[in-house]
């Protein structure tokens, strides 16, 4: 016999991993799949994955069905880039593990061993429907040398469950260009071309020469050998190289330069791709795009744009869809970034697939994640309503099918201060 | 040309008063809209009067000949946004060293020096903010300093210089920072202060050079003693012990906010607005008694240590404590979306039965944020006699898929969305863009 559960109760129930078998009835499901929207519908759960989506579908007698009530189901969300677990207090307050320093480890720093699920931030998400993220490196600041490096490292992804955190090592490494990469190489964007293009030949010349290296009989070379192992992921094709890069004459450089190489590669920001659309759609090359940022933050970036994600989109390309200012700390703000590109012009369905279906693409998760089919993992959000509206925040979160507590430090802060007697430290 | 002094008042303004005469209006009838009138109003299905740039008439079955009528049925009018937290201009797009002009981090306390002359009028911001449907915005120095130095209030419409675009009769604002900024700025140089406790000193010392200022130039007036050499430090720390200008205190902590607080007690000033205020929430009662404002975000935290505890439900817990709630943007994206910012809040309070009205909301940032500045008697509310400094929304303004279509300010059409003819574009974007301006 199933029990119906209601969602508020759900709140106060703890799960299982993977064990419980779990029915989501008369829900509004955007599958982001090829079965598109399903008005009313069920979603079953089954050891953490989804066992069936449809209009009509035989639920289990050991089922513990929540009845959803006519609201929204969508897949769980997907932070493109960031650093989620990787960071509690952004400055002047603990050591920050992502920031990539001193010139051992460049292409190798790789930021999956730092990541700590129990981070505050993870929680603070994932109740906001996170389920899935990029976790990246950046390169350091220049140290008093004036050195820093344009390799920042290996990002990886990530599940914001509590058990069997990491996903995917190596899922993409940083690389940072543009007027960012020239302040790392001494101040040209000239030297940072050279110096990506030297870390892409010497990997090649150490693919072929390894064994001659190890004997120490091959030219020195200016990466370590761990660095040169990592570098062999971009070069064989798979592991992408994901690009701060945002003036349009650089990007006809990267493109230039993927080509020579056969390397895959992501753009991270790519405020003036737009003017690129075309070129970017033939070179299959996705970019992660902020809605919001439309101003000349810098000279790389005169030609920023509201819409730009329509723009791309219309001529072919992948995007993926995370403002700056919606990583990391708030990344949970990606509803709103992708609210916006609606508001731009974007059609909804693609708005939704950018922060769902599309990053789980970009980062070879999407057998896995990202939209709401037979086999994938059971991630899922219920929503009150459309789930990029500002006023609505998930009901209930579902990742790798266990129903995460809807509960972080910021709404126990919040709890404490909504009380009235006692002291502040004496309240629940 | 004219010489360069303009001493008396026969000729012309004084130095550095506005001179802003605003766009050419008309009248302007707007009819059939969702009225939220930033006094907790809302009415439906209402009209609004734009005459000789002011507010002349609010509710259903207006009319009025000759004016320029505007069908508004299915859209939302509310008073013009304002930011009260804003660096455009001097921390202009693009963000160059060369016109980073928000932070005299030279030496502490720089009280003397004024944010509106490192205002660069050109910084297309501007416009960004003005598609936004912000109105009004007060230009802050930054957070490095203990006294940062007077901020000032401007008419969002374009100027060759500030005094163009300077709120006329506005009072002047004398930034000062709690906390992190000041002390690592110059606590990691080996100056003063390095602490919290440095800071406090910091405070206090300059309020005491202020304090003895003022009884030797009120000495002086009633011909007691010569008056003291004019110091630009000294004379705003005046303004403000006098009640001219207002205090906006960058502060995030409870504790700290409680501080400064007592400084205020101690040397006989309010402290007008908390900026950032990050965890107003645990002081709400205080800060309600004491009547100052709270300018906060939304939900920005952990950036900083004094940042950890920022709360979606901050804004709500001080409104629902009656204390004066303001949402601001310190940024020049985020002030493209107070209302979305506002929503946000919105939601969040909802969840916990804090039931929160678009007509009650909206005060957050109009009628509240004018109160901060010491507009509200001039702007900030649908009200007969205020500034015409109305926003047609196309929708629900705390949808985020709403836009505003039109911004007037003083009842002229400051903004038009897609109308180019309309709208204006700083220098800065002729020749840089391939669109033709920020958008």
């Amino acid at each position: 016999m199933s029990r119906f559960i209601t969602i508020l109760s759900l709140l106060a129930l703890s799960w299982q991993a993977g064990a419980a078998t779990t029915a989501i009835v008369n829900g509004k499901i955007h599958t982001v799949g090829p079965q598109g929207t399903i008005e009313n519908g069920t979603v079953l759960i089954v050891d953490g994955r989804i066992a069936a989506v449809g209009e009509d579908v035989d639920i289990p007698a050991d089922a513990e069905t929540i009845d959803a009530n006519g609201k929204v189901v969508t897949p769980g969300l997907f932070s493109p880039f960031g650093q989620l677990g990787l960071v509690e207090v952004s400055s002047s307050a603990n050591p920050t593990d992502y920031s990539q320093r001193g010139e051992q480890f460049t292409a190798s720093f790789d930021v999956a061993a730092a990541y700590n699920p129990r981070s505050t931030l993870i929680p603070i998400n994932r109740i906001e429907g996170i389920t899935r993220a990029l976790i990246a490196p950046s390169p350091g600041y220049p140290d008093e040398s004036g050195k820093g490096h344009i390799l920042a490292g290996l990002a990886a992804v990530v599940n914001l469950g509590d058990d069997n955190v990491l996903d995917q090592r190596a899922a993409a490494m940083v690389v940072v260009l543009g007027e960012s990469g020239a302040a790392l190489s001494g101040g040209t964007r000239t030297a940072a071309w050279l110096t990506l293009r030297n870390a892409l030949d010497e990997a090649l010349d150490y693919r072929e020469h390894k064994g001659d290296f190890e004997r120490g009989m091959r030219r020195a070379y200016t990466h370590s050998m761990t660095d040169l192992e990592a570098l062999q992921g971009v070069i064989n094709g798979n592991t992408p190289i994901i690009v701060s890069i945002n003036r349009a004459s650089d990007i006809e450089v990267l493109l230039q330069l993927v080509d020579d190489y056969s390397i895959n590669a992501i753009i991270n920001g790519g405020s003036e791709a737009w003017l690129l659309a075309d070129k970017l759609a033939a070179a299959r090359v996705p970019v992660i795009v902020g809605p919001t940022a439309n101003l000349p933050g810098s000279f790389d970036r005169l030609n920023a744009r509201r819409g730009s994600a329509s723009i791309l989109m219309d001529a072919g390309v992948t995007v993926a869809i995370a403002d700056s200012d919606a990583r990391t700390h708030n990344a949970r703000n990606i509803t709103q970034s992708a609210g916006n590109a609606v508001g731009d012009g974007l059609d909804w369905d693609a708005a939704l697939r950018a922060i769902t279906l599309t990053p789980a693409e970009i980062f070879g998760m999407a057998a896995t994640t990202g939209s709401i089919e037979t086999g994938k993992a059971a991630d899922v959000v219920i929503w009150p309503g459309d789930p990029l509206e500002l006023t609505n925040y998930p009901e209930a979160v579902f990742i790798n099918g266990v129903a995460i507590p809807m509960v972080s430090r910021q709404t126990l802060l919040r709890d404490r201060y909504l009380q009235t007697e006692k002291p502040p430290a004496y309240r629940d | 040309m004219t010489g360069c002094d303009k001493q008396g008042a026969d000729d012309g303004p004084a130095p550095f008063a506005s001179r802003y005469e605003g766009l050419p209006a008309q009248t302007t009838l707007i009819t059939g809209a969702t009225l939220l009138t930033g006094t907790g109003e809302r009415l439906e299905n209402a009209d609004l009067l734009l005459v000789d740039g002011k507010i002349a008439g609010v509710g259903p079955g207006l009319s009025a000949d000759g004016a320029d009528v505007v069908d508004a049925s299915g859209k939302w009018v509310t008073p013009g946004v304002t930011d009260v937290h804003s660096h455009l201009g001097v921390y202009p797009s693009p963000g160059t060293q060369s016109h980073s002009d928000g932070n005299e981090s030279t030496a502490p306390v720089t009280a003397g020096v004024w944010a509106e002359h490192s205002v660069w009028p050109n910084d297309p911001g501007f416009t960004t903010a003005l598609a936004g449907g912000v109105t009004s915005l007060q230009i802050l120095p930054g957070s490095a300093n203990l006294f940062g130095g007077r901020g000032v209030t401007l008419k969002n419409v374009p100027g060759r210089n500030v005094m163009d675009m300077k709120f006329p009769g506005a009072p002047h604002g004398l930034k000062m920072a709690c906390g992190e900024n000041p002390k690592r700025n110059y606590g990691g140089r080996g100056q003063a202060p390095a602490t919290r406790m440095g800071n406090g000193a910091g405070y206090s010392s300059a309020w005491i050079d202020a304090v003895d200022y003022r009884d030797q130039v009120r000495a002086a007036e009633k011909g007691q003693g010569t008056a003291p050499k004019r110091d630009l430090q000294l004379e705003t720390l005046m303004g403000v012990l006098d009640g001219e200008i207002l205090i906006h205190n960058h502060c995030y902590r409870a504790d700290e906010m409680s501080i400064m607080l007592d400084i205020g007690k101690e040397f006989g000033y309010k402290v007008g607005t908390f900026h950032h205020a990050v965890e107003a929430y645990k002081i709400a009662d205080l800060l309600a008694e004491a009547d100052t404002c709270s300018a906060v975000w939304a939900d920005w935290w952990g950036f900083k240590m004094e940042a950890y505890d920022g709360i979606r439900e901050n804004a709500a817990i001080l409104d629902q404590a009656g204390a004066c709630t303001v949402i601001h943007s310190d940024s020049a994206i985020g002030i493209q979306r107070l209302n979305q910012e506002t929503a946000k809040v919105m939601g969040a309070a909802a969840r916990v039965g804090m039931e929160i009205p678009p007509e009650r909301a909206i005060g957050w940032i109009t009628s509240s944020a004018a109160k901060s500045l010491g507009i509200e008697e001039q702007t900030g509310s649908l009200e007969a006699g205020k500034m015409a400094d109305v926003v047609i929304w196309d929708g629900n303004p705390f949808s985020v898929y709403t836009r505003a279509e039109r911004v007037y300010i003083d009842g002229a059409l400051a903004y038009e969305r897609g109308n180019d003819d309309v709208n204006p574009k700083t220098d800065f974007s002729l020749g840089t863009t391939a669109a033709g301006g920020a958008q």
